[in-house]
């Protein structure tokens, strides 16, 4: 399909990049014209916490100078949204909360640098689940996100709002983070993609830190090449990350246009178990069909402790959050309770208005968890489970070169359907959450849909094979059209 | 395994979070939930399993010990609800 034919909104980042190129339309103008759209939709979606207007058309100005200069960065002139859990000099990063509704951040995450020096222009910060702590983004201070396919719909979480905004077209792509899931997720219900790169792979500097040994940063767009384009720019070592990986980053780009014959897709018996929706279990089989017809084989693999994955992560990430959230006490930024008689009612009280319901339920499990008499019984239990997993990875891996199965047990849920119940919420996260405890790349790519909601085929690959997860969706994407399908409020 | 109010009221001191009435009775019942919930990772066979320390099975990197950032105090200091001459001000601690 040619560029030119489609309206603006309606391109993938790198058909963009090609109409920039051949001068059919200018960075001012594409912004405008997005910047439109999110003032005309988004009050349906509410993928926005805010939208950064002036700045995005300064921006684009001077990637359109630079580009009549001859000076074309890689992503010179193309839009962008950021998860507001990225800190964003001079912009309001609320992390979808209370605490920080505050929060001007008087710096840049790396990411967010990275893209900027590559001349991509930021239109706004989303949505997101409160600290990325949740599946639906419910828990954000700033209301639910709605997702484009059905408005009585959750789009997932936490990366909700950059799903939403993606999928209904008001950007070409945005970053998001996965600690749990929290990409990928989004990604299936909303049928687009989401990557979530090797544990290390992307700086964590400036991304509000939830789950230190689980936090990813990532990029959520339509298309496996987008991902590709966008990964090449934000991966890579980071002195200020002191668990960023000193190690090149291969060229995604330049890997994708190689067959997938010969690839061995190991599927896990366990992911076809009861806990799957038959009719989203039927097209995950046939999208594995669809590799096996461009050329992979399919292995059988086993994945004997994954049943124990969701458990493990709600002990390991509530662990590390009440950790990192201890920083928030009224005293240097964030909320900060009024009046307060002493020093601890200040940091008591500070902290309970602050934060909503389900943070202050992950701190509270954390700290019972880190307590002194539970810590063997729990944390450190935890992390042996968490080895066996990764050991149970590392075994599959010796014989596949990745593993596909579905992303979520079931498409997109109602608004209000699982909030109440924490549980039931956490175990939408039972696919997603082994490659976190592994530090394995994972991503989603939509493969179809069940009752006109979309679904999601989940690839997960050994340390660092990117290229192989991003080669592989693009041949699938290449051979289907998924992930073209558009929500019909938002054509 | 059941958490008792007591128990409920001892974590949220040890994590500093004031609740009230009804987050507390909301807790109680959600804390010891979840709690039963990871209790099943009591029936996974450990013994002599190495702890995970680092996803990658590599070893903390270091830095040379020089200075690398500049002093930003007073931009940092903007998003403070209360500070004086340079520093954090909180109530009264010593009497």
């Amino acid at each position: 399909m040619s560029g030119a034919a489609k309206e603006m909104h309606a391109q993938s980042m790198s058909e963009l990049a090609a109409g920039l190129d051949r001068g059919d339309f200018t960075s001012v103008e594409l912004t405008k014209s997005l910047l439109k759209r999110i003032a005309a939709l988004d009050e349906k979606l509410n993928a926005f916490i805010t939208v950064t207007g002036d700045a995005a058309l300064e921006a684009a100005a001077r990637a359109d100078k630079a580009r009549a200069a001859g000076d074309v960065g890689t992503l010179n002139g193309l839009p962008i949204v950021h998860k507001d859990i990225f800190c964003t000099r001079g912009v309001k990063t609320s992390c979808g909360s209370k605490m920080l509704d505050n929060f001007i951040s008087p710096y840049d995450a790396t990411v967010v640098e990275r893209l900027a020096d590559a001349g991509a222009v930021v239109l706004g910060k989303s949505n997101m689940d409160e600290f990325a702590m949740g599946s639906s983004n419910e828990t954000s201070y700033f209301g639910p996100v709605r997702n484009p396919w059905d408005l009585a719909r959750s789009p997932g979480g936490s990366s909700g709002g950059s799903a939403a905004a993606v999928a209904a077209r008001l950007a070409p792509a945005a970053t998001g983070t996965d600690t749990g899931g929290s990409i990928r997720q989004p990604a299936a219900l909303t049928g687009t993609v989401g990557i979530k790169p090797t544990y290390g792979r992307v700086s964590r500097y400036g991304m509000i830190a939830f789950a230190s040994s689980l936090d990813q940063a990532g990029v959520i767009t339509r298309t496996a090449e987008d991902a590709a384009r966008l990964l090449g720019v934000m991966a890579g070592f980071d002195e200020r990350d002191s668990t960023s990986i000193d190690r090149p980053v291969p060229d995604y780009l330049g890997a994708l246009s190689e067959s997938i014959k010969g690839l061995r897709v190991g599927i896990v018996r366990q992911h076809f178990d009861a806990g799957l929706e038959e009719a989203c279990g039927g097209r995950v089989k046939d999208a594995i069909a669809v590799l096996e017809s461009l050329g992979a084989t399919t292995v059988e693999v086993d994945l004997p402790n994954l049943d124990l994955s969701v458990p493990t992560y709600y002990v390991v990430a509530p662990a590390e959050c009440s950790s990192n959230l201890s920083r928030f006490d009224g005293v240097r930024f964030g909320h900060r309770a009024e009046n307060a008689e002493d020093l601890l009612d200040l940091y008591c009280r500070s902290r309970g208005e602050g934060f909503g319901d389900e943070v202050k339920r992950r701190i509270m499990t954390g700290t019972y968890v880190l307590s002194a008499g539970y810590y063997d019984a729990y944390y450190l239990k935890a992390q042996q489970v968490r080895q066996l997993i990764a050991d149970d990875f590392e075994q599959a891996f010796a014989d596949v070169d990745v593993i596909a199965g579905p992303t979520t047990p079931a498409p997109a849920f109602r608004l209000g359907d699982k909030v109440d119940d924490p549980i039931t919420m956490y175990l939408n996260d039972i696919y997603t959450i082994g490659a976190n405890l592994a530090g394995l790349p994972a991503m989603s790519i939509p493969c179809g849909f069940v009752d006109e909601l979309p679904v999601g085929l989940h690839l997960v690959g050994a340390h660092f094979a990117e290229a192989t997860l991003l080669r592989t969706s693009h041949q699938y994407q290449k051979a289907t059209d998924w992930h073209t399908a558009c929500p019909g409020d938002f054509r | 395994m059941s958490l008792s109010k007591d128990q409920v009221h001892h974590i949220a001191m040890l994590a500093r979070l004031k609740l009230n009435k009804d987050e507390y009775a909301d807790s109680v019942e959600k804390l010891s939930r979840i709690v039963d919930f990871v209790d099943q990772l009591s029936r996974a066979d450990t013994v002599g399993v190495v702890p995970m320390a680092h996803p990658l099975d590599t070893a903390q990197r270091l830095r040379p010990d020089v200075v690398f950032e500049t002093d930003e105090r007073d931009r940092f200091q903007e998003n403070a609800a209360a500070v004086s001459g340079g520093l954090y001000l909180v109530p009264k601690v010593i009497e």
